[in-house]
């Protein structure tokens, strides 16, 4: 099949250009002291790990670093947000969840209806010009807001218990991929959670192909990329209704998920797959075709008959028909260079080694895209121990890293938290496009982000229950690599509070 | 929430002066008027997602638009007729305050516009509509920010540096160029003796984070001074809700009115990716466009006599298609509007060389096909605002584009 699609030269552009002027910019963002390779120990706790906790032993990490974080990958389950937990007991799986929405917008629409009926009776049917607009936007569901909010707090106590938290970190590098936002919907609200349970942790260390399959088949990539309306001009539902395609998710699957933008698939292959993809929705509320809010495959709304994708030919089938094309391009050389450059860029720099990318990419196509060999290239790679730590932590990082430096607080969580990402510009589960957030420096060390981090390293501060000595934090949260004048300015700080605040805001604790 | 609000916060403003404030405006003297008395403001809102523009402002008087747009089209006639802006085109009625600038000759649209990028990838079309490329890849800076470093050096504008609002920086006001950030106020602040020390080892340690953390500071005193008598502004939402559009630009007006704020600002609006129940006079989009419409008065009641020197462009990636989709939405697509207000512009006129909608007439018989290029419009304004020549703007600015002529004559 990989006859048309030519593999393009500005592949995610960075890594192929041998790029010096990348290079030098990144030399210019160093810190002073990086000039030498990195502590082996914060490598492993900050470039792949959530940060350290009071306690971590830093001469222990430093021995055996890459031990460390394998040692993470083998235990079982570990990426799992375990139901059997009694913190995690009230968890809905996405069905309930969506059933727990549908009810709640049924109550919602009741409620209205009613009070529209009180309300209509004197008012005069013309309506001036912009009225309309100006109607407040309802505030968040309490039932989604309930949901997310306990999908929120396990997905904090997964973090902060992480020990170093590298497979946590995938979690949210692949969270991000496949991204979906609540914005989007009140069902989008209640079941993001889930979906990064049901689709993303379980294929994290498993096969991207699984995981591929799996988040598009999900009710809540289905509907936030509104494929849940998109019908077969030609299907049964098409001719009647006079409905039809809508390529919003068949975009995204070839430019943002699986083969990445400019690598040689044009319109008609977004129209064709578009096709294919008809008739993959979620069973709406009355449960018609099926169990309401599962995935089902509506025939009825299945463009047929066979179709085209990257020059091959798929014959129609039903539900298979767009399988088959997913696991193609799962496969595809294009998938494996698009992957390979977004971890390379998440986990050593913002324009990564082009040799540590076609290293993975090359591990990608020989294990089948098997992402528990793609974690362990990561740890094995001498580039990963050998550059120096330029890139900020992301608002989701840096937040969850003061938090298990700090421990337990006076704060009320996870609102403090959420609260903390909203204002940071990274509101969990709420991109602001299906790109995901940002994965580069520039996008976070923007000046209203280092204020609003400021402001926040000094809320931790005083809220936090019971501070040591700082110079003592200082050693035990990153170690002996730290730089004279961070040493200096938490030990010369003028209080507890301040020196704690000091070191949240150190670049050592910044920087990853 | 507010552990922190007991804490008196006297001395401030002197730290931060003392602490080499990047920008220093406390120390410029109250600089003399040019000549012409004129002091340029220009402001570029970035609607990301793509905003169809046939719903925004509808070519209603096009025989061929009711069809294609179907429920969604704007039309004269309704519960919420369209607010005609001549015999042809008609403004979504979500945008009173736009209509209301436009028949005072204070606002103009460009339609069928697009930028110099043909394919239909969001991410890329945003890059190339920032970053002033004649392609996408590797974009670090844009083209607002090198039109300010393009600048004589000791101009006042460049002097005073950009404006970036919201929690990260727009690309299209990123580089080498001074840029402030601002964002609404949404936390607790912590007291002087903090913000210092940590400048203090920012400026030892890593100068990065030290410009950028010094930048946020002063913006912050900036747009949260004496006018508000200590009380913090309350956030209303992201900047992809009509709230918050309105509060980012009250703010952003507030730092650009005062004699030593900056003149150039940046604001980007998400949410204009209307793939499903898009709505028409009512709806999704209406209400995304009330959101723009708000943010268009705050600037017009915030920048007070400033107003006359002032130009907004919003712009997006590119258009969506001009058939509605099988979901009442529509997809992405090509040509699409440009929208210009501020007392400096030359208002009350819609220019379009209209390429028509029927089928043949379609770009890739999907979309409304391009026949102003989005680049002319800004080229125009730089030239008009700050008197950016053609060479600089056709080279550094926007480069390779020599042949995309400025759109002249857009400021009055």
């Amino acid at each position: 099949m990989a006859g048309v699609v030519k593999p393009s030269d500005n592949e995610d552009r960075p890594a192929d250009a041998a790029s010096p002027a990348g290079e030098m910019e990144a030399g210019l963002a160093l810190p002073a002291s990086n000039a030498t390779p990195p502590d082996p120990a914060l490598v492993a706790l900050h470039r792949f790990g959530l940060g350290a906790r009071p306690g971590d032993d830093f001469g222990k990490i430093a021995a055996d670093p890459r031990g460390y974080l394998k040692a993470e990958l083998g235990r079982q389950d570990i990426a799992l947000i375990s139901p059997d937990d009694p913190k995690n007991a009230g968890l809905l799986d996405s069905t309930a969840a969506i059933q727990a929405s549908m009810a709640a917008a049924m109550e919602r629409k009741a409620a209205r209806d009613e009070k529209a009926a009180a309300a209509m009776q004197p008012m005069a049917a013309d309506d001036p010009a912009g009225t309309a607009v100006a109607k407040a936007k309802p505030a968040v569901p309490r039932v989604e807001a309930d949901i997310y909010r306990h999908e929120a707090q396990a997905r904090f106590d997964k973090a902060l218990a992480a020990t170093p938290g590298f497979v946590e970190r995938l979690v949210g590098f692949w969270s991000n991929h496949f991204c979906v936002s609540v914005a989007k919907a009140p069902v989008v609200r209640a079941s993001a959670g889930a979906f990064e349970r049901e689709a993303i942790r379980p294929f994290v260390l498993g096969r991207f192909a699984d995981m591929l399959l799996a988040v598009e088949h999900h009710p809540a990539m289905l509907f936030y990329l509104d494929n849940q309306q998109s019908i077969g001009p030609d299907s049964r539902a098409g001719k009647r209704r006079g409905r039809g395609l809508n390529e919003n998710l068949a975009r995204e699957i070839l430019e943002l998920h699986t083969l990445g933008v400019g690598s040689g698939y044009a319109q008609a292959d977004v129209t064709s797959f578009a096709g294919m993809l008809t008739g993959w929705t979620m069973a709406g509320r009355e449960g018609r075709l099926g169990e309401p809010g599962t995935f089902v495959f509506n025939a009825n709304a299945h463009q047929p008959g066979e179709a085209m994708l990257l020059g091959k030919t798929y014959p129609g089938g039903g539900m298979g028909q767009a399988e088959t094309a997913l696991n193609d391009i799962a496969r595809h050389p294009a998938t494996a260079r698009h992957i390979a450059t977004k971890l390379a860029r998440h986990f050593i720099a913002d324009d990564p080694p082009p040799a540590a990318v076609a290293r993975l990419a090359a591990v990608f196509t020989k294990t089948d895209g098997d992402l528990r060999s793609m974690a362990l290239t990561l740890i094995d790679m001498p580039e990963a121990w050998a550059t120096p730590l330029t890139k900020l932590r992301s608002p989701m990082d840096y937040v969850v890293a003061l938090r298990r430096a700090v421990g337990p607080t006076a704060g009320n969580e996870p609102q403090r938290s959420l609260r903390w990402l909203n204002v940071l510009g990274q509101p969990l589960w709420q991109p602001p496009g299906p790109n995901g957030f940002s994965d580069q420096t520039d996008a976070w060390a923007s000046a209203e982000g280092l204020k609003t981090r400021l402001d926040i390293a000094w809320q931790a501060a005083k809220q936090a229950n019971d501070i040591g000595d700082p110079d003592e934090m200082l050693a035990s949260l990153i170690g002996t690599s730290v730089s004279a004048e961070t040493r200096q300015a938490i030990s010369r700080a003028e209080s507890k509070q301040q020196g704690l605040a000091l070191l949240l805001m150190a670049p050592e604790f910044q920087r990853r | 929430m507010s552990l922190l609000c007991e804490i008196p916060n006297p001395s401030r403003r002197a730290v931060l002066m003392s602490g080499g404030a990047l920008f220093a405006w406390a120390f410029l003297p109250r600089f003399a008027r040019a000549a012409d008395k004129r002091d340029p403001r220009l402001i570029v809102i970035v609607m990301r997602g793509a905003l169809d523009g046939l719903s925004t402002v509808g070519p209603v008087g096009d025989p061929d638009y009711a069809g294609l747009h179907g429920d969604i089209a704007l039309s004269l006639s309704g519960a919420n007729p369209a607010l005609p802006l001549d015999g042809f085109f008609a403004v979504n009625p979500a945008m009173p305050v736009f209509a209301r600038l436009f028949r005072a000759g204070q606002a103009a649209v460009v339609h069928a516009a697009a930028t110099g990028y043909r394919d239909r990838s969001h991410f890329d079309g945003q890059d190339v509509l920032e970053s002033g490329l004649p392609g996408p890849g590797n974009a670090t800076t844009g083209w607002l920010n090198r039109a300010l470093a393009g600048l004589p050096a000791g101009e006042r504008v460049a002097k005073l540096g950009g404006l970036a609002v919201g929690p990260s920086t727009p690309l299209v006001i990123r580089g080498a160029a001074p840029v402030l950030g601002w964002a609404p106020q949404a936390l607790p602040t912590p007291g002087d003796a903090l913000a210092e020390r940590v400048l203090d080892l920012y400026n030892h340690r890593d100068p990065v984070l030290a410009a950028a953390l010094q930048k946020g500071l002063d913006a912050d005193r900036m747009a949260t001074g004496d006018q508000l008598d200590g009380e913090t502004m309350k956030p209303k939402g992201g900047l992809g809700n009509a709230a918050g559009m309105r509060q980012s630009a009250q703010g952003a007006a507030r730092l650009m009115a005062a004699d030593d704020g900056p003149r150039i600002a940046a604001l980007a609006f998400d949410g204009w990716d209307t793939h499903v129940n898009e709505g028409g006079a009512t709806g999704r989009l209406a209400n995304l466009l009330g959101g723009l419409d708000g943010a268009f008065e705050e600037f017009e009641k915030g920048l007070g006599e400033r107003w006359q020197d002032t130009a907004i462009v919003a712009i997006t990636e590119f258009g969506r298609t001009a058939r509605i989709n099988g979901t009442v939405g529509t997809d992405h697509g090509t040509g699409t509007v440009v929208l210009l207000a501020g007392g400096a512009i030359k208002g009350g006129r819609v220019i379009a060389d209209w390429p028509g909608l029927k089928p043949a007439q379609l770009y890739e018989q999907r979309d409304l096909a391009p026949t102003s290029d989005v680049r002319a419009v800004l080229k125009g304004l730089l030239a008009d605002q700050y008197g950016l020549s053609a060479a600089m703007l056709g080279d550094k600015v926007f480069p390779e584009s020599a042949a995309v002529k400025p759109m002249r004559d857009l400021v009055a």
